[in-house]
Order: structure tokens, then C-alpha cells, then sequence
């Protein structure tokens, strides 16, 4: 069987005719994923020092997104068969059978050769190389490897969703610094109590599947724990922008309220064990770990569109 | 010829005509913004100069 023929069997067009809109395909993109890559990806070109011209900017940002979806619709290609036994993401394109696998997985490798090669023209070939590895480690790594055989599976995995300031930052210099790595290792130590607040709640969904998250191989407990040591290692990490001079106050105030709140939050999930009340607690964690990562982007994003107001002498 | 009965014989739904109908347009409009993308790209790198002819 040759690998572009993989989960051919899932979804028999009885069921959905293929008759997939655009809609359905825009849908394979992951929107919600792509829009906070746009907003991280955003918020690393912006924290450059150097200035990038806005047809420039504007094409970067969109060929990381779409670079983004690409690798969405290849990881919905891919893992078709377990999203058909998941509530979650039974009525996703592929599982529901608007959309048949092979088209998935075309459709996401020709989006990322465009997103690449026009990051390639538009940026420079270090920006495209560095979109090309994201693509590369969200599907091959992360999804075709590690989330169906360790634990540690979005741990590691969370690189890929860490990348995009350090690709908007290489849009602007052509580098990787030390300013980009800051925020790469934010989004890497927030993306574990992020999934795991979720996994604690949906771990049926995730056994049914045999998908090896944490609470399901280390248990609930476990995972609680795990939960509160890296958000305790994220919220120093949140506000070591505004000490290195990357972010200014309102960003400092954004990660240390934040911050606190994050928290609080987990303190909670780790507290509150049994009952209806746990999974709220996780799912509040959940909820508001979005909610914090938007915050701090935000706060950078504000802070040097001002800057660069100021240098238009608007 | 008659574009719900091809040569074929495979009769589309009235709900598949009209998926393939937005996707031809989403394809149309996706190509000329990439063609637009690219020709504002180059001007900026370039400069309009290169729109000038040459003496």
C-alpha cells in the first residue's frame, strides 16, 4: 500500500458524497490553530528591530498561515482513522466523508509548497526553511510519530506549534536570535498544560482512539502535576520579555497578571481531583491558557505597532 | 452538452454541482490573489522602475 493511499478505507463516500464545498476545505485548514499562528507569527515580525515593508509583511504573515493550514489539512489526512472514533473531531472533513483522503493530502502538499516558495520570494530563504521544518515536524514528527507512541508526544510536538514568531522574526532579519527563541520557548512551555487541561477532560475520547496522552499512560494525577511544574516554569518565562527589553510595561503587566492567573488555575486543576468540578477546573485551565497566550502577544503586538506609528512620525 | 448528464452517466446531486461551482470560484479567486501577491511583491522589491521602459 503506498502512503498516499493511507486511510483511503475511513471514510466511504456514502456517507458524505465527497461533496465538499469550500467551506469544508477551509475547514481542513485548522482556522483557530491558523489564526493564532497568525497572531504569534504577527507579533515576532513586529518585536524585530529592523523595519519590513508592509506588502512584505502582509504576504509573509499570510504564507505562514497558509504554510499552517497546510500542515492542519496533512494532519487531518493522516489521522483520519482516529478522528472517526473521537467526538471531538468525528465531523471533521475527512472522518465525515465530504472530503476523501487523498484530496486532503494534495491539497495540503500543494498549499505548503506555495506557502513556502512564497515566503522564499517574498521574505527570505531562512524564513522559508524555517516554515518548511515547522510543516516538516508537525506532520512527520508529531503526527505520524509521536502522538500515537509516547506520552510526551505534545511536549515535544509543541515545537512545531512554537515556531511562528521565530519564522516572523526571521521575515524581518533574516536571523534567529535569542529575542525569537524567548517567545519560542513561552508557546513550547505553554503548550503542555494547554493540552493536557483538555486531555484530563477528554480522555475517553483519547483511550477509544488509542492515542497514548498523558493522563491515559500516567494517570490523572500525574498529569495534575505536570500541569502545575510547567505552568510554574511558564509564567517566569512569560516575563522574561519585558526584562530583556523585548516587551515594555503593558506586556509586563499582561505576564504577570496573567501569569497569576495561570496559575491560580492550575493550582486548582491540581487541587480539585474528583467530579464534575475537576473537569470544569481543566477546562477553565483550558480556556484561559488561550485567553494568556493571546494576552502577551497582544501586549507585544500593541507595543510596537506604537513604535512603528512613531517611526511613520504618525 | 448537458452539464447534469455527462457522457459517463454519473448524475451529480444538486448539492454537489453547487460545491463544485464555489470551489471553481474559490480556485479562481485564490489564483488571482497569489497572481496580485506577486506582482505587488515585485514591485516592491524591484521599485516601479521596472515598470518604466528603458531609453
Amino acid at each position: 500500500m503506498s502512503i498516499a493511499s493511507h486511510n483511503e478505507s475511513v471514510s466511504p463516500a456514502a456517507i458524505g458524497d465527497y461533496a465538499a464545498g469550500p467551506a469544508e476545505y477551509f475547514a481542513l485548514l485548522k482556522p483557530r490553530v491558523m489564526s493564532l499562528v497568525i497572531w504569534t507569527a504577527l507579533a515576532g515580525l513586529l518585536v524585530a528591530p529592523t523595519h519590513v515593508h508592509p506588502v512584505i509583511a502582509v504576504a509573509s504573515i499570510l504564507a505562514i498561515a497558509v504554510g499552517a493550514g497546510a500542515a492542519g489539512a496533512l494532519n487531518m489526512w493522516w489521522d483520519a482513522d482516529i478522528d472517526a472514533l473521537m467526538a471531538r473531531t468525528r465531523s471533521r472533513p475527512v472522518p465525515a466523508g465530504l472530503v476523501e483522503p487523498r484530496e486532503a493530502l494534495f491539497f495540503g502538499l500543494t498549499l505548503a509548497l506555495i506557502a513556502v516558495l512564497t515566503l522564499a520570494v517574498a521574505a527570505n530563504l531562512l524564513a522559508a526553511a524555517l516554515l518548511a521544518f515547522t510543516i516538516f515536524f508537525y506532520v512527520v514528527v508529531y503526527t505520524m510519530w509521536l502522538k500515537r507512541s509516547t506520552p510526551q508526544n505534545i511536549v515535544i510536538g509543541g515545537a512545531a506549534g512554537a515556531l511562528p514568531p521565530v519564522v516572523g522574526y526571521a521575515v524581518a532579519t533574516g536571523s534567529v536570535t535569542f529575542d525569537s527563541l524567548i517567545l519560542f520557548a513561552i508557546i513550547f512551555m505553554w503548550t503542555p498544560p494547554h493540552f493536557w487541561a483538555l486531555a484530563l477532560v477528554k480522555s475517553g475520547d483519547y483511550a477509544r482512539a488509542g492515542v497514548p496522552m498523558m493522563p491515559n499512560v500516567k494517570g490523572a494525577n500525574r498529569t495534575r502535576l505536570e500541569i502545575l511544574t510547567y505552568t510554574l516554569i511558564l509564567i517566569p518565562l512569560g516575563i522574561l520579555p519585558w526584562r530583556m527589553g523585548v516587551g515594555g510595561e503593558l506586556y509586563a503587566a499582561m505576564a504577570i497578571v496573567a501569569g497569576a492567573g495561570m496559575a491560580w488555575m492550575a493550582l486548582r486543576v491540581f487541587r480539585i481531583r474528583e467530579g464534575a468540578l475537576a473537569n470544569k477546573a481543566a477546562m477553565q485551565l483550558f480556556g484561559f491558557s488561550i485567553l494568556y497566550l493571546f494576552l502577551l502577544f497582544s501586549a507585544l503586538i500593541v507595543e510596537h505597532s506604537f513604535g512603528l506609528l512613531e517611526r511613520f512620525g504618525l | 452538452m448537458d452539464e447534469k448528464k455527462p457522457a459517463d452517466g454519473i448524475v451529480l446531486t444538486p448539492r454537489q454541482l453547487r460545491n463544485r461551482r464555489l470551489r471553481n470560484l474559490a480556485i479562481g479567486l485564490s489564483v488571482g490573489l497569489l497572481a496580485a501577491l506577486f506582482y505587488a511583491i515585485t514591485i516592491v522589491k524591484l521599485g516601479p522602475g521596472i515598470l518604466r521602459p528603458e531609453p
